[in-house]
């Protein structure tokens, strides 16, 4: 399962819950205001490094460059392009885009 | 437009607040309010701006937004100063709950904690919130 998060993790609990459902083994995409839940200092960090034992991040980079944060990223999210992001949707057979 | 009551020295200024909680690019409210800010600023009235929340991520530095396809708005956060907007403000626990320092931010501020930004807020004649 591919889980897509696209709310900033501080705005609305949305990473939160993701995070509270998705399975080992599956994969978290942040894009568009999710991005801010891959910096590093942030209050949700720990709960971030813990998921990512399990579970394996990843980054719109494009998304985190526009946001100036691309320098703070969390070790353990990967960073992906739009290519790769459609990469993800087609290794991963269900792609769920939370709102 | 309302009616300024008159007096001996001009009209009387107000004090305005822009509240501005939201991360910029993902929702327009970033955007939205900076353009109100500018256009409020041709008025001469008493302004300060503060971000708290997802609002201080708009004040960040080194934003590049090309591979999103969005203008980058950021640098008009240092042109205030030019209209007479140099009132900015932060909340403090909304900085440290996201790992951001002064350092971080395109432009001076001032940080605040609630305390001192709710005494802030019980000043103004208008809030405007985004």
């Amino acid at each position: 399962m591919l889980h897509i998060v696209n709310k900033s993790p501080f705005q609305t609990s949305t990473l939160k819950t993701c995070l509270r459902m998705a399975q080992p083994g599956s994969a978290v995409l942040l894009i568009e205001d999710g991005v801010y839940g891959a910096t590093q200092g942030t209050d949700i960090e720990a709960e971030m490094r813990q998921a990512g034992s399990s579970i394996k991040f990843y980054a719109l980079q494009p998304d985190m460059d526009a946001r100036g944060i691309t320098g703070k990223l969390l070790d353990g999210v990967t960073l992906v392009d739009y290519g790769g992001f459609v990469d993800l949707t087609l290794q991963y057979s269900t792609a769920h885009s939370w709102l | 437009m309302s009616e300024q009551q008159a007096t001996p020295s001009g009209p009387k200024v107000k004090k305005f607040m822009f509240v501005n909680r939201k991360a910029p690019y993902g929702t327009i409210y970033a955007l939205e309010s900076l353009e109100v800010v500018l256009i409020t600023a041709t008025f001469d009235q008493d302004v300060s701006l503060v971000f708290i929340d997802d609002g201080v991520y708009e004040l960040v530095k080194g934003q590049q937004t090309k591979g999103i396809g969005i203008k980058n708005f950021s640098p008009s956060y240092r042109a205030l100063d030019g209209y007479d907007v140099e009132k900015l403000y932060v909340d403090k626990a909304s900085m440290a709950q996201r790992g951001l320092t002064e350092k971080d931010l395109l432009v001076p501020v001032e940080v605040l904690d609630a305390q001192a930004m709710g005494r802030l807020m019980a000043e103004q004649d208008v809030i405007l919130s985004f």
